[in-house]
C-alpha cells in the first residue's frame, strides 16, 4: 500500500523534480550518516594546503589542508539543521500570526500588519548583523534570529491566503456555530491554505540556507572550527585569487541544494493546486 | 419565409478528452447523436439540466468546442454548407456574420473598458459589412427597436452605467448588428430578476420576429422557453429525450422526464392556521446599513410562528439577505430589535449564548463554499453534535449516520469529501449539518437557486418532511415565487429595503394587490403558450429597469 503510494507519487513528479528529489535524498543521507560516509576527520589536517583533486582527496583540500569532501558532508548537518529549524520557527510564527490577523481583523490586524511592515522596513541582513553581534554567538540564538526575521515574509503570505478563505461561507458558518478563533485558524483555514504554504516552505528553506551561508561568510554564523557550506566559501575565498577552485565547491553545493528544492517544490505546487478533486 | 431548412444538424456527437496525470486518456461523449432542423424565423428551445449538453450544442452551432471538447461526428449544415468541414479561416467568417451568440452573463461578456456602442458594432466593422457610420446608425435603430432608453446616446455609455437587463438587450443588439442568419441565446435571462426577465424575454422574442433570423434558445426553465420557442428539444445527459412542437411538449409530453419538468411547479403546501402561541421569531422595526449611512433595510417588522415557514421574496437588492444577516447577528442593526423565543437577541454575534446559536441555524445558497472542502462529510455533520452536545466518538458517528439517512444519503457518504458529491447532495449535507444542532429555526438563504429544477424540488420536499417530523420553523429567503407557493405558511414581500406586504400566504397571494406585488406575481413565467403577451398587455407598473 505504502509502496504503491510512493510509486504513484513518483510517477506524478516531473523529471526535473525526480532529479531534485534524488539530490536532496543524497544530501540528507550524507548528512545523517556523516561519520560513516566521510573519508576523513573534518577537523584534521590530512594533506597539503589547497591540494588539487586527487583519488585520495576527491574534492581537494582547503586552506589548512583539511579534506573538503569530509567538511562538506559534516557541514551539511549544520546547514540542514539550522536552516530547517529556522524555517520551522518562521513558519509556525508567521502563519499563526498571519491567520490571526486575517481572522480577527480590525485593530488586531492593523497592529500586527503594521508591526510586520516595520520589521520588513529594516534590511534583514543588517538587522541580523546588529542583533547577532550583540547577542552571544551560539546556535540557538542564530536559529531564533533567523526564524523571527524570516517570519515577516511568511506572515504576509499567510495573511493574504487566509483573507481569501475567511470570507468563505464555511468560515462564516463556523462563526455562526460559535467556534473559537483557534478552531477557525487550525481546522477551517489551515487545511485549505496548506498548498501555497507548503510551496513557500520549500522556497523559504532555500533562502534560509543562503541566509545562513551569508551570515557564516560574514563571520556571524557557524563559528570555526565547525563548518557549514557558507563558512567554507569564506575560508577558501582567498584561493580564488591564485586560481584555486576550493571556494567554488561548497558554493556549487549550495546552488545544487537550492535548485533541487525549487524543482521539487514547483512540481508539488503544480500538483496540489490543480482544480480537480477535493484533496 | 422560405420553406427550406436553413440549419440542418445530423447525428451530432461531441466528445471530451480527459487527461489525468499517470492515466490513459479517456474519451467522454458529451453530446450523443443529436439531430434537428431549423427554418428561418423559427426558434428551437434546447432545455435540460446542467450537464445535459445544451450549451455544448449551442457552441457547436458556431463550430466551436470549449477547451478539451471536440466535435467528433455528424454534420452541421447552414444553407447546405457543412460548417464542420470548413477551414478555421472560413469558420471565422461565419462566426459573427452568419451565426451570433448571446451569452448568459452580459456583464462578463462586455469589456468594461470600452463603450457599449463600440463593442456592439465591432463585428460588423471587423468583417467589413458596413462602414462605421452605417453601423452606428443601424445600431441606433436597433437600440430604439429593443426599447433601450435614449437610443441616440445609449452606445456612448460604459457597461457599468446601464442595468443588467439593459446590458442583456445590448448584447442582443450586438448579435443582431451584423445581420446574422442564426442567433444562439445561451440562458440569456437566467441571471436576471423575474421582473426584468419578462421584459428582456419580450424584447428577444420581438427581435427574432422582426429580423426573421433563426434562433437556438438554451435554458433550464421550461416555462421561459415555452414563451419564445416554436419547437422544443428536451435533453438529458447529452441525449435527446423528446423533440416536438412547443404545444406538444407542454401539453402532451410523452416522456416521463418531460412530464416531471412540466409539472415541477405544481407542488403546493397546505397553509397552516395561525397558532395562538407567541411567535418564535419577532423582528421589530429593523433598520440596517453596511456603511452606517445608506439604509439597506428600512423599518422591517415581521414574525414567524414555531413549526411554520415564512418566505421572504424580493428582487436582488431588496435587502432580504441583509435581513438574514441581521437576524443571525453578522450585521448589527442601526435600530430595532430581534426577539427569539420571546427573548431579545443580542445584536452582536459574540454576545449570544451558545444555546441561542444552537437554536438558530443557517443554510446557504452555494453549498460548494458552505462546506470546508478539506473536511469529510462525517466531520462536517458531526461537528455541531460534538460542539453543542459534547458527544464524540462512536455515539457521534451513530448520530451522524442517522442524520445522513434522514437526508436520504446513507452511511457510505460518511468518509467522502464535498468535492465527491453532486450539487443536490451537497445541499442535503448542509441541511443535515443545520439539523444536527437540533434547532427550532433554520434560515434558508436561496437554498435551491443554484440547483436544477428537479433536484431543487427534491430538496424542498426533504425540507418539508423534516419540518413535519421535527417541527422546525423556516425563514426562507428566495426570489422564486414558485418556491414560495410550494412551501410557505406566511409571506413577506420586500422591495428596496422595505416590507411591501406581509401576512398569511392566502392573504398575500390574493387580490387586491399593491402595484409591486402585482408586478412580481405576474412576472413569473407560466407553463402555458401565449402567457407573455397576455401578461405584458395588462401590467400596472413598469419594472425598475425602465
Amino acid at each position: 500500500m505504502n509502496i504503491n503510494f510512493l510509486q504513484s507519487l513518483a510517477s506524478h513528479l516531473s523529471w526535473g523534480a525526480r532529479i531534485g528529489l534524488f539530490c536532496l535524498i543524497t544530501f540528507a543521507l550524507a548528512a545523517i550518516f556523516a561519520p560513516f560516509v566521510a573519508p576523513f576527520d573534518p577537523h584534521q589536517i590530512v594533506g597539503d594546503v589547497w591540494a588539487p583533486i586527487t583519488s585520495q582527496f576527491w574534492l581537494g583540500t582547503d586552506q589548512l589542508g583539511r579534506d573538503i569532501l569530509s567538511r562538506l558532508i559534516h557541514g551539511a548537518r549544520n546547514t540542514f539543521f539550522i536552516a530547517g529549524a529556522a524555517t520551522l520557527i518562521s513558519f509556525s510564527m508567521g502563519t499563526f500570526l498571519g491567520f490571526l490577523a486575517a481572522v480577527t481583523g480590525g485593530k488586531m490586524d492593523q497592529l500586527l500588519s503594521r508591526a510586520n511592515d516595520l520589521m520588513m522596513a529594516i534590511p534583514t541582513l543588517i538587522f541580523a548583523l546588529v542583533v547577532l553581534s550583540v547577542l552571544p554567538a551560539n546556535m540557538i540564538v542564530l536559529i531564533v534570529v533567523m526564524g523571527v526575521l524570516d517570519s515577516t515574509r511568511v506572515f504576509r503570505l499567510s495573511r493574504a491566503v487566509a483573507i481569501d478563505i475567511v470570507v468563505m461561507d464555511y468560515v462564516e458558518s463556523a462563526r455562526l456555530r460559535g467556534e473559537g478563533t483557534l478552531w477557525i485558524i487550525f481546522r477551517e483555514i489551515l487545511p485549505n491554505a496548506l498548498s501555497p504554504l507548503f510551496a513557500e516552505f520549500g522556497l523559504r528553506f532555500a533562502f534560509a540556507v543562503l541566509f545562513l551561508s551569508t551570515l557564516s561568510f560574514l563571520g556571524l554564523g557557524i563559528q570555526p572550527p565547525d563548518a557549514d557550506w557558507g563558512s567554507m566559501v569564506k575560508e577558501n575565498k582567498d584561493g580564488i585569487v591564485f586560481g584555486i577552485p576550493a571556494a567554488l565547491i561548497p558554493a556549487a553545493a549550495i546552488a545544487i541544494l537550492t535548485i533541487s528544492i525549487n524543482l521539487v517544490v514547483d512540481s508539488i505546487l503544480s500538483r496540489t493546486s490543480s482544480l480537480k478533486g477535493g484533496r | 419565409m422560405s420553406d427550406v431548412h436553413f440549419l440542418e444538424v445530423q447525428g451530432l456527437e461531441i466528445s471530451a478528452y480527459i487527461n489525468m496525470p499517470g492515466e490513459a486518456t479517456k474519451t467522454l461523449i458529451l453530446v450523443d447523436n443529436i439531430s434537428f432542423t431549423l427554418k428561418r424565423g423559427e426558434v428551437l428551445g434546447l432545455i435540460g439540466e446542467s450537464g445535459a449538453g445544451k450549451s455544448t450544442i449551442g457552441l457547436a452551432a458556431m463550430a466551436y468546442g470549449r477547451a478539451g471538447c471536440k466535435i467528433t461526428g455528424g454534420t452541421m449544415k447552414i444553407d447546405g454548407v457543412d460548417l464542420l468541414k470548413l477551414s478555421s479561416k472560413e469558420i471565422n467568417k461565419v462566426r459573427g456574420t452568419r451565426v451570433a451568440y448571446v451569452a448568459q452573463s452580459a456583464a462578463a461578456s462586455f469589456n468594461p473598458a470600452h463603450k457599449i456602442g463600440d463593442q456592439v458594432i465591432e463585428v460588423a466593422i471587423e468583417h467589413k459589412l458596413m462602414s462605421k457610420a452605417e453601423a452606428l446608425d443601424y445600431a441606433g435603430k436597433l437600440y430604439a427597436k429593443l426599447g433601450l432608453p435614449d437610443p441616440e446616446n445609449f452606445g456612448n455609455r460604459y457597461p457599468h452605467q446601464v442595468s443588467g437587463g439593459q446590458l442583456q438587450r445590448a448584447m442582443t443588439v450586438m448579435a443582431l448588428c451584423a445581420k446574422p442568419d442564426l442567433i444562439v441565446f445561451d440562458e440569456p435571462t437566467t441571471a436576471l430578476d423575474v421582473t426584468t426577465q419578462i421584459e428582456v424575454l419580450a424584447t428577444i422574442k420581438y427581435a427574432i420576429k422582426d429580423s426573421g433570423v433563426a434562433a437556438l434558445y438554451i435554458t433550464h426553465d421550461l416555462a421561459v422557453v415555452a414563451q419564445v420557442a416554436d419547437h422544443i428539444m428536451v435533453l438529458r445527459h447529452g441525449k435527446m429525450v423528446e423533440y416536438g412542437s412547443t404545444d406538444k411538449i407542454i401539453n402532451h409530453a410523452s416522456q416521463k422526464y418531460t412530464q416531471d419538468l412540466v409539472s415541477i411547479r405544481a407542488m403546493e403546501k397546505q397553509e397552516q392556521p395561525v397558532p395562538d402561541s407567541p411567535a418564535i421569531l419577532q423582528v421589530n422595526n429593523i433598520a440596517a446599513a453596511y456603511d452606517g449611512v445608506t439604509k439597506i433595510l428600512n423599518d422591517v417588522t415581521l414574525h414567524l410562528h414555531a413549526g411554520q415557514t415564512l418566505s421572504i421574496v424580493g428582487e436582488s437588492g431588496s435587502g432580504k439577505s441583509t435581513l438574514a444577516r441581521v437576524i443571525t447577528g453578522l450585521l448589527p442593526p442601526m435600530q430595532g430589535e430581534v426577539l427569539f423565543n420571546g427573548k431579545p437577541l443580542s445584536s452582536a454575534l459574540k454576545n449570544r449564548s451558545k444555546e441561542q446559536l444552537r437554536d438558530l441555524q443557517m443554510i446557504y445558497q452555494m453549498a460548494d463554499v458552505a462546506m470546508n472542502p478539506r473536511h469529510t462529510i462525517g466531520q462536517i455533520i458531526g461537528r455541531p453534535i460534538e460542539f453543542y452536545f459534547g458527544i464524540s466518538g462512536a455515539e457521534n458517528r451513530k448520530m451522524t449516520i442517522e442524520l445522513l439517512e434522514q437526508i436520504e444519503l446513507g452511511e457510505q457518504y460518511f468518509d467522502r469529501y464535498p468535492a465527491e458529491l453532486s450539487g443536490g447532495q451537497k445541499q442535503r449535507v448542509c441541511i443535515a449539518r443545520a439539523l444536527a444542532a437540533k434547532p427550532s429555526l433554520i434560515i434558508c438563504d436561496e437554498v435551491t437557486s443554484a440547483l436544477d429544477p428537479l433536484v431543487a424540488d427534491g430538496i424542498l420536499q426533504l425540507l418539508m418532511s423534516l419540518q413535519e417530523k421535527h417541527a422546525i420553523a423556516y425563514l426562507f429567503i428566495t426570489h422564486d415565487l414558485a418556491t414560495v407557493k410550494a412551501i410557505s405558511d406566511s409571506i413577506a414581500v420586500m422591495y428596496q429595503g422595505s416590507l411591501v406586504r406581509f401576512g398569511q400566504k392566502s392573504m398575500v397571494l390574493s387580490p387586491p394587490f399593491d402595484d409591486y406585488t402585482d408586478m412580481l406575481l405576474s412576472s413569473v413565467p407560466h407553463m402555458e403558450l401565449g402567457w407573455l403577451e397576455k401578461t405584458l398587455a395588462n401590467r400596472k407598473m413598469q419594472s425598475a429597469d425602465n
